[in-house]
């Protein structure tokens, strides 16, 4: 397959606005007689969905939660980019655009980035339109922050509370669009296949998650929102629900996934505490600016902390190594996430670690206290110190926080060419769930651009390029040959799982799998480890099929039948990751090969043979993916190695 | 050293939204105090997993607090024991060795159960759809910077916007009312210029959507403002009524 991104031609900036002037639309009559289905409310699913029912196309949006407000994007915390540069302090769309592709370590796709960056001030503009309560300076208006990896203040936020606020108001414009008829909205209801009619996506299979039943739907266009694979680890920052199946649906029935092996590892995250844990909490980035972080230097008192012996606080300042100041003088604790990752997991694997597992150093705010007072911090931080007094029950006014790195997001998923079309055409791709923006590396406060941008500014000029051809394609009713068969195919995977009666929980084998991907997917990755991986994810996924074990029937409400469907395509995912890692013989971004570091164990890229996005194929649910490549052109942006010394 | 809790649960078993509910008891013991109460459910649900015994079905999510999933009525307080938090973020060190625990679903003729532990809550969606937005489509508005908002108010209107949707204002008002809900997101909207012009229409429509799901009447017990684990504050219904709710009377 050749995969073509379809850029548009012309200069960098103005490609976009050459493919808006020529590209095809649909007339209002017309709108009335597409339907478009679109899977996920997250930022990108309830914006594009919202957008789509008010340009009149006929609508169908799904959800697994309750209400589409629940999406993971409400996890949110810390803000959202734009390059509005209301500070003044020298932004602009070009200094957006090139701060993302070199975030991304050279791994992304120049012309969707800088339309990224351009259509970035339109979703503030929107936001506060819906009544997005951003946060103001008292001359009442908008306030900016700034975020690791930007020299200018370009983040807006809304309290500690940004990916709420944007998703309520994608939300609210969602809502109101299904009161005006335009969005059939069905919650509680998972995608469990994608019907292809004659090559092209022509809808999905439902399940609803009370009764269990499955629907046929029908849409001249198919939009996949749903977000990350990080849950694959079983423990990460992401809710329970979020998963990776809608896009193994995708990858089974013919679009290729891009670079799964690039996920990003938060450094400051509460460590886990024990076998019984269920996720990761996020500790906001912004600590790091007044935290400083450090394990003990001497081997003894990491050991006497271990065993409860003594305290961090017992350890006096010169025996204390404040690592990253030691090694990044430059950037200190400051610098990007996966240096400050790693250089965590480097520390505790020296048995330097603290905690009662030793998987966890401190992120210490003495020394901020003492020169700003307990006040100003509290004023900074109070409610991120309360939520971890709440979780750990330790007070970080008095003792130092204790953080360990652990899986936050997903930069690799569903390729998807310049229109956001996958490789199935009218299968579409937005948010998290695609590869698209953040090459290898993403920035803080770019993923809720991301999503937005797709949802309200992109698939709606894009996706009218599409049906544009399609207005003569009646809607079909379900019965039809491919809807049934794809229906029958669903109900076989659930019925195939329920029959397995084996011995092990679904979330045993998760656990199972979360180990493997952390140990030999995770923070650092060598060649052995990773084969050892591919093996031993083949062994869970046979064990899944022969033990796994389900209590209930299909119908009705059944939640481990759920989450164990969910499993079996992590496990998928898990095969996939570890391929990639594996031959992406480089460091990059989020992705460290051991094998490829300098001599002070920086990453080493290797952009002689791997600037391209590596794009997997399925070949059967019994052979190994083939992969292809995109090659990655770099016409504006100057390569070069990262550095934070 | 071990400081593990063995506990005995009551907890209110439906099989389905029209079968008849029942509490059915179970015992767990070597629960971490550590572990967060849904951790401990959690815990009991693989243990009835191995038993060959139907899990419990419960709401989560995020389990962090903001996704406004969670909904547990733990001994008789929604999200449980702790002020100003959410059900997944009660940890189980706030309960004793040997406690007995009762666990029932929200209660309320809003928020019929669907299945143990678990209600529907659609009817706030139906209310937000009654009009709790502002209207404008994409593309085509002002400049963000365009209307300068006063801090205070742009403040309060975050304040009243940090609703999660999560519906123990209901469960614990005596009247099933939700005006909690309302009059937050009435006031987040009309506290800024953008969602002024709609203002009154918006609270009209909303409440009445309300009336006709069938929520309760609000008598002001104050009840939800205890409840609510973001502190949303009942002066919210105050500005419902006074700005808004008298217009009705005039027309
Ligand atoms: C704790 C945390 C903090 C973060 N902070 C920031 C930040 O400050 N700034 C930033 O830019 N980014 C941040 N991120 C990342 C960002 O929040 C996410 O990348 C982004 O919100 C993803 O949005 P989405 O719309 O792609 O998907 P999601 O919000 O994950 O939505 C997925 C949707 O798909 C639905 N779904 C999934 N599978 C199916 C299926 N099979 N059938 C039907 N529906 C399905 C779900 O119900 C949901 O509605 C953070 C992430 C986390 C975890
Ligand atoms: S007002 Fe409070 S209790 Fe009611 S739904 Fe909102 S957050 Fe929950
Ligand atoms: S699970 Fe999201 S608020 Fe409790």
């Amino acid at each position: 397959m050749k995969l073509d991104s379809r850029i548009p031609q012309g200069p960098l900036a103005k490609k976009w606005e050459n493919y808006k002037n020529n590209q095809k639309l649909v007339n209002p009559s017309n709108k009335r007689n597409l339907d478009i289905i679109v899977v996920g409310t997250g930022l990108a699913g309830a914006s594009a969905a919202a957008s789509f029912g008010e340009m009149g196309f006929k609508v169908k949006s799904f959800t697994i939660q309750d209400s589409p407000r629940r999406a993971h994007s409400i996890a949110a915390q810390g803000g959202i980019n734009a390059a509005k540069n209301y500070p003044n302090d020298g932004d602009s769309v070009h200094r957006l655009f090139y701060d993302t592709v070199k975030g991304g370590d050279y791994r992304a796709r120049e012309a969707n980035v800088y339309r990224l960056a351009q259509v970035s001030n339109d979703i503030i503009d929107q936001c506060v339109a819906q009544g997005v309560p951003f946060a103001r300076e008292y001359g009442g208006l908008l306030d900016n922050r700034s975020f690791g990896g930007a020299q200018v203040s370009r983040t807006f936020y809304a309290k500690g509370q940004t990916g709420q606020q944007l998703l309520i108001g994608a939300y609210q414009s969602l809502m109101r669009q299904v009161n005006a008829g335009t969005v059939d909205l069905h919650t509680r209801t998972e995608i469990v296949e994608i019907v292809i009619v004659n090559g092209k996506a022509r809808g999905v299979i439902a399940r609803n998650l009370v009764t269990g039943e499955f629907t046929r739907h029908f849409a001249h266009a198919v939009v996949l929102a749903t977000g990350g694979y990080g849950n694959t680890f079983f423990l990460s920052t992401n809710a329970m629900g979020s998963n990776g199946s809608a896009l193994i649906k995708a990858f089974e029935k013919g679009a290729a996934f891009a670079n799964p092996c690039f996920a990003q590892i938060h450094p400051t995250c509460i460590p886990v505490h024990g076998e019984f844990q269920s996720k990761l909490t996020l500790m906001s980035e912004s600590l790091r600016n007044d935290g400083r972080i450090w394990v003990p230097k001497k081997k003894e008192d990491a050991e006497a902390i271990r065993a409860n012996t003594l305290k961090p606080t017992d350890i006096k300042e010169e025996d204390r190594d404040y690592y990253l100041e030691r090694r990044y003088p430059a950037f200190g604790n400051l610098v990007p996430r996966d240096v400050a990752s790693r250089a965590a997991k480097e520390r505790c694997d020296a048995g330097f670690g603290v905690g009662a597992t030793g998987l966890a150093v401190y992120l210490d705010f003495k020394s901020s206290i003492e020169r700003l007072g307990e006040e100003t911090i509290r004023s900074r931080y109070g409610n991120l110190f309360q939520m971890y007094d709440k979780i750990v029950d330790d007070n970080p006014y008095e003792t130092p926080m204790m953080i360990y790195p652990a899986i936050h997001y997903t930069m690799g998923g569903i390729w998807v060419d310049y229109e956001l079309q996958t490789t199935v055409p009218g299968l579409f791709a937005a948010g998290e769930a695609n590869f698209s923006d953040h090459g290898a590396n993403r920035l803080g406060a770019s993923a809720l651009m991301q999503g937005l941008a797709d949802g309200y500014f992109v698939l709606p000029y894009t996706i009218q390029n599409y049906l544009a051809d399609d207005i003569r394609t009646p809607r079909m009713t379900g019965e039809e040959k491919e809807f049934v068969d794809a229906e029958n195919a669903a109900k076989a995977k659930f019925e195939k799982i329920l029959a397995v009666k084996g011995n092990r929980t679904v979330d045993n084998l998760h656990k199972e799998l979360g180990l493997v991907m952390w140990d030999f997917v995770g923070m650092a990755r060598n060649k052995e480890g990773l084969q050892h991986a591919i093996e031993r994810i083949g062994e869970i996924k046979k064990e899944f099929w022969t033990n796994v074990k389900i209590p209930g029937t299909t119908s009705g409400m059944n939640v481990e039948l759920e989450k164990a469907s969910r499993l079996s395509d992590f496990i998928t995912i898990g095969d996939l990751m570890a391929r990639d890692a594996l031959q992406r013989e480089e460091s990059c971004g989020g992705h460290f090969r051991e094998e490829f570091q300098t001599e002070e164990g920086e990453a080493l890229r290797q952009d002689e043979a791997f600037a391209y996005a590596a794009c997997w194929m399925y070949q059967g649910e019994n052979n190994a993916p083939v992969m292809e490549k995109e090659d990655l052109t770099f016409d504006v942006v100057k390569i070069a190695q990262r550095n934070y010394k | 050293m071990d400081n593990n809790l063995s506990l005995t649960l009551k907890i209110w078993r439906q099989n389905d939204a029209k079968a008849k509910g029942r509490f059915e008891t179970y015992s767990l013991d070597k629960v971490s105090p550590d572990s967060s109460f849904l951790e401990m459910m959690d815990i009991l649900n693989e243990q009835l997993v191995n038993e060959d015994k139907e899990p419990l079905a419960f709401d989560h999510d995020c389990r962090e607090g903001i996704c406004g999933m969670c909904s547990l009525y733990i001994n008789g307080r929604p999200h449980g024991p702790d002020d100003d938090i959410t059900t997944c973020q009660l940890h189980m060190r706030r309960f004793k060795d040997g406690e007995t625990i009762t666990i029932e679903p929200w209660r309320s003729a809003g928020f019929p159960v669907i299945k143990d532990l678990i209600v529907n809550r659609s009817g706030f969606d139906q209310i937000i759809a009654a009009g709790g937005y502002t209207s404008v489509s994409t593309g085509g508005v002002p400049d963000a910077n365009a209307i300068p908002i006063p801090k205070p108010d742009a403040d309060e209107a975050m304040d009243a916007a940090s609703c999660i949707g999560c519906g123990a204002c209901v469960a614990a008002c005596k009247n099933g009312s939700a005006m909690l809900f309302v009059s937050a997101k009435v006031s987040h909207l009309a506290l800024l210029p953008q969602g002024k012009v709609e203002a009154v229409r918006r609270a009209k429509s909303m409440v009445s959507k309300m009336d006709e799901l069938g929520f309760g009447n609000c008598t002001n017990t104050g009840a939800c403002e205890v409840e609510c684990p973001k502190g949303i504050s009942i002066a919210n219904i105050a500005r419902l009524n006074r700005e808004y709710l008298c217009a009705k009377i005039q027309d």
